[in-house]
């Protein structure tokens, strides 16, 4: 087959909305958006086990601790399984990881500002996996084999890491004044940061287009912010915080929130490395990939020894 | 070998038996040094919440795959490295919604 049939039967493959598998062939196009999106998924998930890693330690009982500890090994997880997705277009895991050390491979914005408090690990359960959970469930559907079936495995854990955050919080609002202070000046903080987890606004977002016609995306960013805002709006009002943005209100003639623009010089300045703790974030993963390199090592040297003894 | 040179890991394919009465599924894949790592590193991974009761791993070198040759020309990449396994089975897993 030449090119151009090829094209044709990806391209119908694609129309029928069945899925692309590894050794198909592919657009190089393709190929590539796929690996930039899932690659930057991967990392999202590695990076994001930092902020609220810090807290393991410091959670106020057992339980708590090992939810937190429970909730950040999924997240790990959740990196392996995309990294294994990833893998499967034929970039090693190796690669992957010297792309995201040397800043050659983005992860999400949201994931270099800091956890300040332990309100906070409430809040990135509530909001920051409620943003992931939008974006993510839609997915399941991409219109790579296996980058989908990654998706359905992490969307199954996604609804425990929420929960655990919505019931954080809502237990520290039945708490002392401070502690609801505490709850209100977090959710202050992390609302417009998870907002912009969606990505630029439709209009600023070139790519999306060509991305949702070969089915890897399948909502545009400001249909999923739409989403998110009008699933936590009620959320908020049970748990009796407000959202810090004066333009939110009820439209009922779209039966949906109109709400105001996230501040998007501050979200360039975030992906172009210069949030609060971009160089944290790196830093502390090059030092735990540089740290594990003896071990990598060892366990192979154990490997081919025990190998060559087994054949001796 | 050709792990040995680059100081990667090898990778493996994993299958889950879900429960006693179903087959293994291949459900992903993972690095590890020798055979008996990746059993528990595929524990450790894909069976947090006792998604299993049996594992098998397998060298993703080690699998043949059938080859659809017509759709292999000579400008695609080739169908026989390493990382380009094939998923062989769909997972059966519903998606919850929240
Ligand atoms: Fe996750
Ligand atoms: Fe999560």
């Amino acid at each position: 087959m030449d090119e151009h049939s090829l094209l044709a039967s990806f391209e119908s493959t694609i129309g029928r909305h069945e899925r692309i598998e590894p050794r198909d062939w592919m657009p190089e196009g393709y190929r590539k958006t796929v690996v930039r999106q899932v690659a930057q998924h991967a990392h999202s998930e590695i990076i994001g086990m930092q902020p609220e890693g810090q807290w393991i330690g410091r959670a106020p009982s057992l339980r708590r601790k090992a939810i937190l500890l429970a909730k950040v090994q999924d997240e790990a997880g959740h990196g392996l399984y995309l990294y294994s997705a990833c893998e499967t277009l034929g970039v090693s895991r190796a690669e992957l990881t010297e792309m995201l050390i040397e800043g050659r491979q983005k992860y999400s914005s949201i994931f270099n500002y800091p956890a300040l408090s332990y309100a906070d690990v409430g809040t990135i359960g509530w909001l920051v996996d409620g943003a992931a959970i939008c974006n993510q469930v839609p997915l399941c559907r991409t219109s790579y084999g296996p980058y989908g079936r990654s998706m359905i495995r992490i969307c199954k854990e996604e609804s425990f890491h929420q929960r655990q955050g919505f019931e954080l919080l809502a237990t520290m609002m039945r708490g002392t004044d401070e502690q609801r202070a505490m709850v209100q000046e977090s959710v202050d903080r992390f609302w417009w940061p998870a907002l912009m987890m969606f990505g630029p606004p439709d209009d600023d977002s070139p790519n999306t287009a060509q991305s949702m016609a070969w089915g890897i995306k399948r909502n545009t960013n400001d249909d999923l912010r739409q989403r998110m805002v009008d699933m936590t709006v009620p959320q908020a009002a049970v748990l009796g915080v407000t959202l810090p943005d004066p333009d939110l209100k009820w439209n009922e003639e779209r039966q949906s929130y109109d709400f105001g623009a996230p501040d998007w010089d501050e979200f360039k300045a975030v992906i172009s490395g210069n949030g609060p703790c971009n160089t944290q974030r790196i830093a502390h993963r090059r030092r735990a990939h540089e740290d594990g390199a003896w071990v990598r090592e060892a366990a192979l040297a154990f490997a081919r020894r025990s190998n060559e003894e087994s054949h001796e | 070998m050709s792990e040995a040179v680059s100081g990667e890991w090898p990778l493996y394919e994993v299958f889950v038996r879900g429960k006693r009465g179903l087959n293994h599924v291949h459900v992903g894949s993972l690095h590890a040094a020798d055979d008996e790592m990746a059993i528990r590193h595929a524990r450790d991974v894909y069976t947090r919440r006792n998604e299993g009761v049996s594992i098998w791993v397998v060298r993703s070198s080690d699998v043949t795959a059938s080859s659809p040759d017509e759709k292999d020309p000579l400008f695609a990449p080739s169908g026989d490295k390493v990382y380009r396994h094939p998923t062989f089975y769909e997972i059966p897993d519903n998606v919850p919604h929240m």
